[in-house]
């Protein structure tokens, strides 16, 4: 597998700090294939998310595009970036999603509804609009595109990230563990409602 | 090597489809699983650009930032989904009317 790697020039090698590893001559053909790969899987993944009526479905179809994402961004020299996508996104999100539908039963499928069809599609097509204008905006500089340079074979590491995290960026990441403990006792209070009621009615134990 | 524009396109693309989910569709758990597509496509882009700006690690270190943000608002709102089933026995987001007129 890392030998894979190597060769799509995904991790940098050992001796790539020295020097350059001389580019292989399969090594941008190989590097464009893997990423129309992901990119792929990823459109497919965030399609079949937001469009297919089983939210079961659309839950998978988030897992293949988070995935896909992790191995962009292997691709992109975030090794830490990477594993925390797959660690939390995969492994926790994409979880809690799970067991929500499937608490929800049947529930969870909601019929189409006509009601308020204008206003929901229009607001969608105006927001495709912009979203194209942005794009071709992105397509007129990619005439030129900027070949990102050379990196040093720690940059995106565990070591470096975590450097950064504990040296400038210390007093935000102490303020998102405080963000998590508040996420965790404000989601405990709201899904729990009052004292005994869920045992009273009974609505998620039926 | 791949042009850093092409990862910058892609995550346009996924934002863009996250967010006509969002505006599109009415069950609360897609709505949610959208913002998950647009926050992961805002993430791309972050570390996209600091591929191409290598000398610091800000971009990445944004992204985590931004993968624990979305791990909150997950639970938060599946807590308010859950919460919101007991009340209407429904997670279509047109019936909450509570605060209506």
């Amino acid at each position: 597998m890392l030998n894979l790697l190597l060769l799509l020039d995904i991790v940098p090698g050992p001796a790539n700090a020295a020097t350059p590893v001389p580019e292989t001559p399969q090594g941008p053909w190989m590097g464009f294939a893997y990423f129309g790969f992901c990119a792929v899987l990823a459109v497919v993944g965030a399609i079949a998310t937001v469009a297919s009526p089983n939210p079961i479905r659309g839950a998978m179809g988030l897992l293949l595009m988070i995935i896909s994402i992790a191995g962009l961004f292997l691709a992109l020299h975030a090794q830490f970036i990477a594993a925390i996508q797959v660690i939390v996104y995969a492994g926790a999100i994409v979880v809690l999603f799970l067991f929500v539908i499937m608490l929800l039963g049947s529930d969870a499928q909601t019929p189409s509804d006509q009601r308020g069809r204008i206003p929901r599609f229009g607001a969608a097509a105006l927001f495709a609009g912009l979203g194209l204008a942005a794009l071709t905006l992105l397509g007129r500089t990619m005439a030129k595109p900027k070949l990102p340079g050379d990196v040093g074979s720690d940059f995106g590491s565990i070591d470096s990230i975590g450097k950064v995290l504990f040296t400038d960026m210390l007093v935000p990441f102490e303020i998102s563990s405080a963000l998590l403990i508040v996420a965790v006792v404000g989601a405990i209070a709201v899904a729990r409602g009052k004292h005994g009621e869920l045992a009273e009615k009974g609505a998620l134990n039926k | 090597m791949i042009p850093v524009e092409y990862y910058v396109g892609l995550s346009a693309i996924l934002f863009l489809i996250g967010g006509i989910g969002f505006l599109v569709r009415r069950n609360v758990l897609v709505a949610l699983m959208s913002i998950e597509v647009m926050l992961n496509a805002t993430n791309l882009a972050l570390v996209a650009f600091n591929r191409q700006h290598a000398q610091v690690h800000t971009g990445q270190v944004l992204s985590f930032f931004v993968i624990a943000v979305a791990a909150a608002e997950a639970a938060v709102g599946l807590a308010i989904v859950l919460s919101f089933f007991r009340l209407k026995r429904t997670v279509r987001s047109d019936e909450a009317d509570l605060l209506r007129n």
